[in-house]
C-alpha cells in the first residue's frame, strides 16, 4: 500500500470520523439553509411567471432536485456498498444506512411535489408517466432496504445484507426505469413531461441548481449527523466512546 | 495437520473468547469443553470454515485455510448440531444426497451396509420422519462411517444416543484415529478415545 | 457437477414428497386469476384486454408463496451448512436450489396459464404467446426472488419483507411479460418484449445464484 491510500483509509474508522464529521456536519447545515433560502426566494420572486403553466410550475424547483438527489443518494449508497465489500470497512455500512433515510424523504418529496404539480397540469394527482413511476419503485427500494437493515440485530450482519441490496437495485434501477419508459410508450403515456418545462429560461435554471446544491449540503449535513449517532450506538462498549467529553456529562 | 493461532469470536457486543490457540496431528484428537454459551459451537463453525473468526489465523498443512477453501472443505467432514436430515427422505436418500454434496457419492450398496452398522437394519428405507430422536442421529452418524475426510468436526456427537451407540460412535473415531485421521468435537461427557488427544477449555 | 444435480435430485424428489406445498402455490395461481372476472364484470372485451396482466401479476404472487420456504428448511436442519462447506461452489449449488424451484413452482404455472387464459377468452395465438412469455418470465422470478429469499433467512418477519424486497425487483419482467401478449394482440409483433425477457434471463442467471450465494454466507455466519 503507498503512503498516499493509507491516508484514505485515516478517516475510516469510526473513532477518527467521529469528531470530523461533528466539525464538518454545523458547515454544512449553514450552507444548506443559506442556499435553500436563496433558492427558494429565486423560485418565488425572481423567476418569471410561465406562461403556459402559470405560477404552478414553480414545484419544479423542489421535485427536480428532489429527484435527482433521490437518485442520486442511492448510488451512494451502493458505492459505499462497493465499498464495503472490497475493503470491509465498517465505516461503509454505517454511511449507507445513514443515507438511507434521506434518500427516502427525497423519494417521498419527489412523489409529493409531482402529485401537487400533476393536478393543475394534467388534472389528476397521478398520472403513470415514466419518471414519476420509476420515483415510485425507487421509493420501495429504498423501504425494502431499511426494512431488512432494520429487521436485522446484528448491525454487522444488517450492514452486509444492506450492501447486497443496494448494490442488487443499483443494477435494477437502469433496468426499472428502461421498461417502464417502454411500457410508457407502449401505453401511450402522459406527453407532457416535468423536468421539460418550456423555454427553460437562465433563471429558472439557476434557481433550480442552487435548490439542488442546498439539498445537496442538507444531505450530507443530515448523514454526518446521523452516522455520528449510529457510531455512539454500535461503539457504546469502545474507550474512546466512553472518554468522550459529551459522555461524561 | 490442522493449526489454529490467536482465534477470537465475538458475538454482538460480546468477545465470547479470544486467544486460542491449538494444534491437531495425524490420528490426534482435541475435545473442545466449556459451559452453555462458552463458544464452542462458535469455536467449531470457525474451524470448519463456516464463520469468519474476529481475529488469527488457522492452516491446515502449512497454508492458511482460507486461501485454499475447497482443498480445505474437501478433506473435512462438519456435523453441526442440524442433523442435515430431511424428514421426507428415507434414510438411505439423506445419507446418499449428502454424500454427493460433500463430493463422495455413494454407491447404494456402501450406504445401505453403513446404515446396517449403525444400527438402522430394517429401516433403511423408511422416511427419517418415523423415526424417533436417536435413530435420526444415528443417520447423520452414518456419514462418518462412508466418509474420506481426513478432518472430522464434530458438534455434540454423542447427544441423544443410547449406551450402545455411544460405544460404536467410540469405535468408529477410534478407527478414524488408527487411520491417521485428525478429530474435533465438543461433549459435556469424558469421552475414552484411542490414540493422542487433549481437551480445551473455553471460557476461563 | 455430480453435486448439482444431486441438490436439483433431492429437491426435487422432496417436492414429489410434500405434493400439498407446490398444489397450494397452484391453487393460489387459478383462484387468483378467477378472482378479476367476479370483481370486474364478465365482459369478455375487458376481460381479453386485463388477461395477460392478471396472469402475471398472479404468477408473480404465486412465486411469492413458495420463495419464502427456498432457502428456510435447508437453514434449519443444517443442509445449508453442508452445501456451504461442499468442495462445489456453493453458487452452482444454489443454482441447482433454484432450477428446482423453478421446476416445481414455475413451470407447472406455464402449463395452466393456457387453460386460465381461456377463462378471460384469449385466442389462441395469444396464449401461446402468453405461454412463451411465462416461459421465459418464470425463471427470473425463481432467480431474482432466491435472492430475496436468501436475505431474509432467519430474520424477523421475513415473509412480509421478502415481498417488499422482491416484488419492485420483479417489475421489468412484469411489464415485458405481460408486454409481450398485449404487444402481440395489438399487432405490433412479441419480439422485442420476448428479446428482453430473455436477455434480462440470461443476466440473471449469470448474477442472482451469486448474490443469493453472497447473501446466504451471510445468514450462515
Amino acid at each position: 500500500m503507498t503512503p498516499s491510500s493509507i491516508n484514505w483509509f485515516k478517516f475510516a474508522a469510526p473513532a477518527r470520523f467521529y469528531p470530523l464529521a461533528g466539525r464538518l456536519w454545523p458547515w454544512f447545515a449553514a450552507i444548506g439553509t443559506l442556499l435553500g433560502l436563496v433558492g427558494l426566494w429565486i423560485s418565488f420572486f425572481v423567476a418569471p411567471t410561465d406562461f403556459q403553466q402559470g405560477e404552478g410550475y414553480r414545484i419544479i424547483f423542489i421535485h427536480v432536485p428532489a429527484s435527482w438527489m433521490s437518485m442520486f443518494i442511492y448510488c451512494v449508497m451502493a458505492f459505499y456498498a462497493l465499498l464495503g465489500v472490497t475493503f470491509n470497512t465498517r465505516l461503509a455500512g454505517m454511511m449507507s444506512s445513514a443515507l438511507a433515510p434521506t434518500g427516502a424523504l427525497f423519494a417521498f418529496l419527489s412523489l409529493w411535489t409531482g402529485a401537487l404539480w400533476g393536478k393543475p397540469m394534467w388534472g389528476t394527482w397521478w398520472v403513470w408517466d415514466a419518471r414519476l413511476t420509476s420515483e415510485l419503485i425507487l421509493f420501495f427500494l429504498y423501504v425494502g432496504y431499511i426494512a431488512l437493515t432494520a429487521a436485522i440485530d446484528d448491525p454487522r450482519r444488517a450492514d452486509k445484507a444492506g450492501f447486497i441490496v443496494s448494490l442488487v437495485g443499483v443494477v435494477n434501477v437502469p433496468v426499472i426505469y428502461f421498461s417502464v419508459k417502454w411500457w410508457n410508450t407502449l401505453h401511450q403515456g402522459a406527453s407532457v413531461s416535468l423536468t421539460k418545462a418550456p423555454s427553460m429560461a437562465t433563471t429558472m435554471l439557476l434557481g433550480m441548481l442552487i435548490m439542488a446544491l442546498a439539498f445537496w449540503a442538507y444531505t450530507i449535513a443530515m448523514a454526518l449527523y446521523r452516522v455520528r449517532a449510529i457510531i455512539l450506538e454500535r461503539e457504546r462498549n469502545a474507550t474512546w466512546v466512553a472518554e468522550l467529553p459529551e459522555m461524561k456529562s | 495437520m490442522l493449526r489454529a493461532h490467536g482465534l477470537a469470536c465475538d458475538r454482538g457486543d460480546r468477545r465470547l473468547f479470544s486467544g486460542v490457540d491449538l494444534r491437531v496431528q495425524p490420528g490426534e484428537w482435541l475435545q473442545v469443553e466449556g459451559a452453555n454459551g462458552a463458544g464452542k459451537t462458535s469455536l467449531l463453525r470457525i474451524l470448519a470454515g463456516l464463520s469468519p473468526a474476529a481475529e488469527g489465523r488457522i492452516e491446515w498443512n502449512e497454508s492458511a485455510v482460507c486461501d485454499a477453501r475447497d482443498e480445505y472443505h474437501a478433506r473435512l467432514l462438519y456435523l453441526g448440531h442440524g442433523p442435515a436430515i430431511k424428514d421426507d427422505l428415507s434414510g438411505l436418500e439423506n445419507l446418499q444426497a449428502s454424500a454427493a454434496i460433500a463430493g463422495h457419492p455413494l454407491e447404494e450398496g456402501t450406504a445401505l451396509a453403513a446404515l446396517r452398522r449403525i444400527g438402522l437394519r430394517g429401516r433403511e428405507e423408511l422416511p427419517t420422519r418415523v423415526l424417533s430422536q436417536g435413530q435420526k442421529r444415528r443417520v447423520a452418524l452414518a456419514r462418518l462411517l462412508c466418509s474420506q475426510a481426513r478432518l472430522w468436526i464434530l458438534d455434540e456427537p454423542f447427544v441423544a444416543l443410547d449406551v450402545a451407540a455411544v460405544d460404536q460412535l467410540c469405535g468408529i473415531l477410534d478407527e478414524h484415529l488408527s487411520r491417521g485421521g485428525l478429530l474435533i468435537f465438543t461433549s459435556h461427557q469424558p469421552v475414552r478415545l484411542a490414540g493422542q488427544g487433549g481437551c480445551l477449555r473455553l471460557g476461563q | 457437477m455430480n453435486a448439482f444435480g444431486s441438490v436439483l435430485r433431492r429437491d426435487l424428489l422432496l417436492a414429489t414428497r410434500r405434493k400439498s406445498e407446490v398444489l397450494t402455490a397452484l391453487f393460489f395461481f387459478m383462484i387468483v386469476v378467477s378472482l378479476f372476472p367476479l370483481g370486474i364484470g364478465p365482459e369478455s372485451a375487458i376481460l381479453r384486454r386485463i388477461a395477460p396482466g392478471v396472469l402475471w401479476v398472479a404468477a408473480l404472487l404465486a412465486a411469492m408463496l413458495s420463495l419464502n420456504r427456498l432457502f428456510a428448511g435447508d437453514y434449519q436442519d443444517g443442509t445449508l451448512e453442508q452445501l456451504a462447506l461442499s468442495p462445489t461452489p456453493l453458487a452452482l449449488l444454489v443454482g441447482g436450489k433454484i432450477l428446482a424451484h423453478w421446476l416445481t413452482s414455475g413451470l407447472p404455472l406455464v402449463v395452466l396459464a393456457p387453460v386460465l387464459g381461456l377463462q378471460f377468452d384469449l385466442p389462441a395465438e395469444a396464449l401461446g404467446v402468453m405461454m412463451l412469455s411465462l416461459l421465459l418470465g418464470t425463471p427470473l422470478l425463481s432467480l431474482i426472488g432466491a435472492i430475496g429469499a436468501a436475505l431474509t433467512l432467519g430474520v424477523r418477519g421475513g415473509g412480509v419483507l421478502l415481498s417488499l424486497l422482491v416484488l419492485p425487483l420483479y417489475i421489468p419482467t412484469l411489464i415485458f411479460g405481460a408486454g409481450a401478449v398485449e404487444a402481440y394482440t395489438a399487432g405490433l409483433g412479441a419480439g422485442a418484449n420476448l428479446s428482453l425477457l430473455g436477455a434480462l434471463l440470461a443476466l440473471a442467471v449469470f448474477f442472482a445464484p451469486w448474490a443469493a450465494t453472497a447473501a446466504l454466507r451471510i445468514a450462515l455466519e
